[in-house]
């Protein structure tokens, strides 16, 4: 049960939910980490604002040269999705990894990547991805680069007043590689350390990181490293993983073991994508 | 179509916020007078007596509270019910057919798939919902794709063998 009192609207479109977005009010889409968040009275909104039903946020589509996923798409609207298959397989791939199908039927990415859990997979594979978040409010629409979007614990560049609508993804190049690996912590499904990593054909690569510090981050350093994709030039670049980071640490990972973690899981992502 | 009208005192409210929702609970439209902060288990529950729903840990961890949504398996204790509005929802009480136990149920007691009991109307709800999804090929990938659902008495193996049964009889032994 909720033991605290709130109100409830859901409007139609995403202008009315702008309308009715105040500092009291919380955006609600899957519901499966703010009503938890409420139960626990970690969180106390006066008024919720339920955008799950809003048509234009659910859709997974082409525009151009790319792909964008809606807001309110569920984990399992991503998992099903041909386009997403084709195009950002690593997305299907790291959907199945989320919780159980009962969280992948309402939890969105949306709401995964503004709520930023320090352990969640979306915000790794958006970083690998090049995803761009995009917001609005009332005075307009913008745009956030995924790079500039994770700001520290559970804090994004999200102002007060603003929803994100939609996700946009550059389509990748053909025989561009990419995966989420992450090794799971066994009860909630949370990553306890998840490296999502994209190989573009001129052998470039973006590698991204979750469960390991405060934030979601993009290792440079590691990418930078990759050079040749030799097996020493891998094993270089796994040296370097999340260097000079400040560690999570809780009952499930220490430092030291984070750390190893993180190594390993860049390992694995790597090799992943020799092939 | 009966339609079932069915309130109880909740307004102590300091908010004057009771919203009428109205779903069908296992093929009946129903109507409920509820404040917003209800989760759908305890509309189930307390509101709709349907007890056959239960409460685990109520915080979307264990699975005892699944129930079928508009042909989807979701968690009861993480959905607002006034979220649901107009939606149909089928509970444990809503699987069998005319009396007639849904071949889960019997294969459930088949295969002694149970020991206190608590985790099984979820279990069997999921295990519904997993059949339509059919995206499982085999035992592993059942177990994976009922892994929302625990049981802590260990009747774990019990439970996926009588999945099994019913869902691909010719693979199981």
């Amino acid at each position: 049960m909720i033991s605290y009192e709130f109100d409830y609207t859901r409007p139609d479109t995403v202008e009315a939910a702008l309308d009715l977005l105040d500092d009291d009010s919380k955006i609600l889409a899957g519901g499966h980490s703010l009503i938890p968040a409420l139960k626990l009275r970690l969180s106390a909104p006066g008024k919720l604002i339920d955008i799950a039903r809003i048509p234009s946020l659910k859709g997974i589509k082409m525009d151009g040269n790319e792909l964008v996923i809606g807001a309110a798409a569920t984990h399992s609207d991503i998992l099903e999705s041909d386009l997403i298959k084709q195009h950002l397989p690593m997305f299907a791939e790291g959907a199945a990894l989320i919780g159980d199908p009962m969280i992948r039927h309402k939890g969105t990415l949306g709401g995964s990547l503004a709520h930023a859990d320090p352990s969640a997979d979306w915000p790794a594979m958006v970083l690998a991805a090049e995803g761009t978040v995009v917001v609005q409010s009332k005075t307009g629409t913008r745009s956030i680069s995924s790079d500039d979007f994770f700001t520290g614990f559970y804090s994004t560049a999200l102002e007060s007043g603003e929803i994100i609508t939609e996700i946009r993804f550059p389509i990748p190049a053909e025989g561009t590689k990419m995966t989420y690996q992450k090794f799971v912590q066994p009860a909630s499904r949370f990553a306890i350390v998840g490296c999502a990593a994209l190989r573009h054909p001129d052998g470039t690569a973006r590698v991204a990181f979750t469960g390991v510090a405060d934030a979601p981050f993009r290792d440079t350093a590691v990418e930078n490293a990759v050079g040749d994709w030799s097996e020493e030039a891998l094993e270089a670049a796994v040296a370097l993983t999340a260097q000079g980071m400040e560690f999570n640490v809780d009952h499930y990972a220490s430092e030291t073991y984070r750390h190893h973690l993180a190594r390993v899981y860049c390992r694995k992502a790597l090799k992943a994508l020799l092939y | 179509m009966e339609t079932t009208q069915l309130s109880r005192n909740t307004n102590t409210s300091k908010i004057d916020c009771i919203r009428t929702v109205t779903f069908t609970i296992n093929g009946q439209s129903t109507q409920l007078q509820l404040p917003p902060w209800v989760s759908l288990l305890d509309a189930l529950r307390h509101h709709l007596h349907l007890t056959g729903t239960k409460k685990g840990c109520d915080h979307g961890q264990c699975g005892a509270c699944t129930v079928m949504c508009d042909g989807k398996r979701i968690l009861s204790c993480l959905t607002l019910a006034v979220s649901k509005d107009q939606s149909s929802i089928t509970t444990i009480e809503g699987i069998a057919d005319n009396g007639e136990l849904h071949p889960l149920q019997k294969a459930f007691i088949e295969y002694d798939a149970f020991q206190c009991g608590y985790c099984t109307p979820g279990q069997i709800c999921s295990a519904v919902g997993m059949m339509q999804e059919g995206k499982a090929q085999n035992r592993a990938e059942v177990q994976e794709l009922m892994s929302g659902n625990l049981c802590r008495c260990g009747a774990n193996s019990q439970i996926i063998d009588a999945i099994m049964e019913v869902y691909i009889p010719e693979t199981h032994e």
